[in-house]
């Protein structure tokens, strides 16, 4: 059975381009506009790894992965972060926040699917 | 089309809407707004448009969002005060900022010197002085190396023969964070193990006893010796996630020492599964870290378990939670919509043919048939009800553009505008509202370089230097009405009336009322050459305006205060696709008169009817003298006139509020009809708004009552001139 | 040049052609909605599957003088730019393929009128047929006209 990826992203570009490289990677791919929807995705899924933005409205990527960690029934769960540039700061903080690994911005597929084999059993 | 052709437009179609939030987002702040949230909307817009643009190498694009970003994180951040000084320079980065964004899409040039020159201006704004973003900046330039990298991973695939091997010593303990953040050691073996030949010794000397075991706690050690062909680098790059939460040791060396551990897997393994034995005693729910990456490791079957079908309830409960996150929208081709909408209008006038056959055919009302089709009419009504509501969108979008346009015109005149805008939620047509924005564009340039005064002026009037242009829309028995105001000198009156008879408009004894005088200045000629300003001018004209808004089946007047300013009020059809009508016989013709402008029905009396000259004739309604126009002659369908007591006369609100009775043989009733251009196979026909369908097949006209009203004040002889000029 | 087709048809007892790629279909007359302000060989408009298709008399407007419309009459719907226009005929006459050469100008003895019309004359089995463009056909824009 093929891989659930929830993906969180405010910007539907960002959205269409992971839905693209990783449906084509033979993954089913979820999908939420911030961190609130994304929560509420988790209510009815159980994807096998998340990939997030950190910039988004309602509930930011940071306060998104603290709520998926805090949830028993999701803690284990891998989440990547999006950043754009090799953020240190960013990185930190989404480290901090229960972050499981990060995708620099602009990815391509290949890189993409790369971090989630490396974080998905 | 290919998919990333598809992305790219739908990137530039964000692009369009986080430059409107940017746009709106800056202006709040400007009028006041202090909630965090607009400023990091404001911030998050520019970054979306910098990692979009990013992904599709529009290197110019992201080059200046970037230094705007940079700006806007530091009034987020509270390191730069929003000030007006500083917003002035973030709208004209906004401006530019949507100019990158128009040349990327259409790949034309872009004016590089004003870029620099804003980038330059927002770096000066920077309280760091600006110094790290250049460094930030490389780092972007970097990026397409990033890729090339991967590519290069591949070629190694294919060679893995060819290099030299090496042998890495690794000691890899991790801590309880890593398994708290869903990393798995288990995973970094396997990655390893995909790097060459892994010999794995487990150290399980700090593992308590069972009893003892913290589930979130982490006691294992591994001792590894790793053969391949690759490098320190990426061995490295397999701990990039964890690096932060374990102890990491990796040395290199060029000896093949052997480890003990070729019974390590196996110990691990044994390890493992006793771990999972005593969880499974416990009985307890597994929750994380080492127990429970050692169960989803080995128990493949759950997934599927879970796809089970959550109780009803509680999906009911998470729907209505999507539901309140965001009502969820899907973009669908205009043309698709269009072409449906083509469809269910086919519907309705085949629907309305098969109601007219069945009562043709005699059959009783409350026959099963008829009452079918009844059923059938009415949900004909509500698929075309809601096809229709497809294309409606809020004006925002139109009204949007015009921030920048008042900037602009404000920075050419030199003329201090503030631009309050209200109702941008009013929906309308689509069609509507791409046609608005030209006339709309033209209305508020006259309004700034026409109807606003020099700061100076207004001062010596005691009004605030600040002139206010107004912009509003709302919805009024099934119209959209949209008005564009001033708090200027108003109109001229004295120099409108001497202009119109310099230019041969009027006489120059001709008495015209306030109103009369005002409305001159739709008159075609009247805006020529000699006061066309490089703003408002182009030689367009308030004709041509008031042309565009006609062509929607929209009105326009204007209403003036001398010292107080103007008001130009439109009138539009919020679709362009059906209307609700009084179908009329003239001359034997059908003939629809669209029922907005209807305002009631009368049986001429004899003693109303008053002859007025040779052929005008006047009704009076109500003690009003009001002008009575006989349609039937106006549109040439008859020679003689129709007799009035044999007649029905539609008393009639043209723009501008005047009224007017036009007089034809019967009513038919009233429905509601789709419109269909004369202009697609034909052209523009005098006094005639459009085409329809009806029930029986044939085509009939809808009367453009406004021009049917305004033609009959022309002579009587301009129709035959028309006519013999045509034929 | 290869060889090129055309739709034959009668006005009167005059054959004229037009390129067949311009002819959309053929159907029978059906009374028009007269349209106001309009020249007299502008008989109106029709309802053609959804659209509003404007109807032209050839005879009258080549300067023949109005048809006396009956139901023997046809309308040959054709395709002018971007417009769909009916033009109404005695009958259609038939397909004729042609070289380009068979194509000789317009004599002198036409008038003015058909003459903006007339491409050239065909000489078929001793017909004269007269080819005509269809650009001229609908009335000038109403700002020129008026």
């Amino acid at each position: 059975m093929s891989k659930t990826i929830l993906t969180v992203d405010d910007s539907r570009t960002m959205r269409d381009m992971l839905l693209l490289a990783l449906s084509d990677a033979g993954y089913r791919v979820l999908q939420a506009q911030d961190g609130m929807h994304g929560l509420e995705v988790l209510q009815q899924e159980m994807p096998d790894v998340i990939v997030t933005d950190i910039n988004m409205p309602r509930l930011d990527g940071f306060g998104f992965i603290e709520g998926v960690r805090r949830d028993s029934k999701h803690r284990a769960v891998p989440i990547l972060v999006l950043t754009t540039e090799s953020d240190t700061d960013k990185k930190d903080r989404a480290r901090r926040a229960g972050a499981t690994g990060w995708i620099v911005k602009p990815f391509d597929p290949a890189k993409l699917v790369a971090a989630i084999r490396r974080v998905a059993a | 089309m290919d998919p990333m052709a598809a992305i790219r437009e739908t990137f530039f179609q964000e692009c369009e809407e986080q430059l409107a939030e940017l746009e709106s987002g800056l202006l709040a702040i400007e009028a006041g707004d202090s909630d965090p949230e607009t400023v990091n909307a404001v911030f998050r817009a520019v970054h979306s448009i910098k990692g979009g643009a990013g992904a599709f190498s529009l290197d110019d694009l992201v080059r200046f969002a970037h230094v705007f970003e940079t700006t806007l994180d530091h009034v987020r951040a509270g390191r730069l005060a929003a000030t007006p000084e500083t917003l002035k320079v973030m709208l004209r980065a906004a401006d530019i900022l949507s100019d990158l964004v128009r040349a990327a899409r259409e790949g034309t040039a872009v004016d590089e010197a004003r870029c620099a020159a804003l980038a330059d201006e927002l770096r000066a704004l920077d309280p760091n002085g600006g110094v790290e973003e250049e460094d930030d900046l490389s780092d972007l330039n970097f990026q397409p190396v990033l890729v090339q990298l991967d590519g290069l991973d591949d070629l190694d695939d294919f060679e893995l023969t060819s290099d030299p091997r090496h042998v890495f010593h690794i000691k890899f303990k991790p801590r309880p964070s890593l398994y708290a953040k869903a990393n798995e050691a288990a995973l970094v073996l396997r990655d390893l193990r995909e790097l060459g030949e892994l010999k794995v010794a487990c150290d399980a000397s700090d593992l308590p006893h069972l009893t003892e075991i913290d589930p979130e706690g982490a006691y294992l050690c591994w001792d590894m010796e790793l053969t391949t062909d690759k490098d320190e680098t990426a061995v490295r790059e397999v701990f990039e996630f964890v690096a932060w939460d374990c102890d990491l040791e990796i040395t290199q060396e060029g000896a093949e020492g052997a480890a003990s551990g070729a019974d390590a897997d196996a110990e691990v393994a044994a390890l493992l599964a006793l771990v999972r034995g005593a969880d499974q005693n416990d009985g307890e729910p597994v929750s994380a870290g080492v127990t429970e990456s050692a169960m989803t490791g080995a128990t493949e079957e759950p997934p599927a378990a879970q796809v089970v079908p959550l109780p009803v309830k509680q999906a009911a409960k998470a729907a209505e939670g999507e539901l309140k996150a965001a009502s969820p929208t899907i973009r669908v081709d205009l043309d698709r919509v269009d072409r449906l909408i083509n469809l269910v209008g086919e519907l309705v006038i085949n629907q309305a043919m098969l109601s007219q056959r069945v009562l043709e055919a005699g059959l009783a009302r409350a026959s099963a048939v008829a009452v079918g089709l009844d059923e059938l009419e009415q949900l004909t009504r509500e698929i075309q009800d809601s096809v229709m509501a497809i294309r409606a969108q809020p004006v925002k979008s139109v009204f949007q553009r015009m921030p920048r346009l008042v900037r602009e015109i404000a920075a050419i005149t030199g003329k201090s505008v503030r631009l309050v805008t209200d109702g941008e939620a009013t929906e309308v047509d689509k069609t509507v509202i791409e046609r608005l924005a030209d006339p709309l564009t033209h209305m508020i340039r006259n309004a700034i370089d026409h109807g606003l005064e020099s700061p100076e002026k207004r001062i010596a009037a005691g009004k605030p230097e600040e002139g206010l242009v107004r912009l509003s829309a709302l919805h009024r028995s099934g119209r959209i009405v949209i008005e564009v105001s001033d708090d200027g000198a108003g109109i001229n009156r004295p120099r409108v009336k001497s202009i119109a008879v310099e230019k041969g408009l009027i006489a120059a004894d001709a008495q015209l009322s306030d109103d009369e005088i005002d409305n001159l200045i739709f008159l075609p000629g009247f805006s020529t050459a000699s006061e066309i300003s490089d703003i408002s001018g182009r030689g367009v004209g308030m004709d041509v305006v008031k042309r565009s808004i006609q062509a929607l089946g929209g009105r326009i007047s204007i209403a003036s205060r001398p010292g107080h300013g103007s008001t130009f009020t439109m009138s539009l059809p919020l679709t362009l696709a059906v209307l609700d009508g009084m179908v009329v016989t003239v001359a034997g013709q059908t003939l629809v008169v669209p029922l907005t402008a209807i305002v009631e029905t009368l049986q001429p009396k004899d003693s109303e009817v008053h002859g007025l000259g040779d052929n005008a004739r006047v009704i009076s309604i109500r003690n009003k003298f009001t002008p009575l126009i006989d349609v039937g002659r106006e549109l040439s369908y008859r020679a003689s006139a129709a007799d009035p007591m044999a007649s029905v006369a539609l008393l009639v609100e043209t723009e501008g509020g005047g009224r007017s009775a036009l007089l034809v043989d019967a009513i038919q009733g009233q429905r509601q009809v789709v419109i269909k251009s004369l202009e697609a196979n034909y052209q523009h026909v005098p006094g005639i708004a459009a085409a329809t369908i009806l029930g029986d097949g044939r085509v009939a006209l809808i009367l453009d009552v406004d021009a049917v009203v305004a033609t009959s004040r022309v002579e009587p002889a301009f129709f035959d001139d028309a006519m013999a000029a045509v034929g | 040049m290869s060889g090129r087709e055309l739709m034959a048809f009668r006005i009167g007892a005059q054959e004229f052609c037009v390129d067949i790629m311009a002819v959309r279909e053929i159907r029978g007359f059906t009374p028009a909605t007269p349209l106001p302000q309009s020249p007299s060989y502008v008989r109106g408009v029709i309802n053609l599957r959804g659209a509003v298709l404007p109807i032209i008399d050839l005879a009258a407007r080549l300067g023949f003088g109005t048809s006396e419309t009956s139901a023997r009459h046809v309308i040959m719907v054709v395709q002018v730019g971007q417009q769909a226009i009916g033009l109404l005929v005695d009958a259609v006459s038939d397909i004729l393929t042609v070289s380009g050469d068979a194509v000789q100008p317009t004599p002198d003895v036409a008038s003015e009128m058909a003459k903006s019309f007339v491409r050239g004359v065909l000489a078929i089995d001793g017909r004269m047929i007269s080819l005509i463009t269809l650009d001229n056909v609908l009335p000038a824009l109403e700002s020129e006209a008026a």
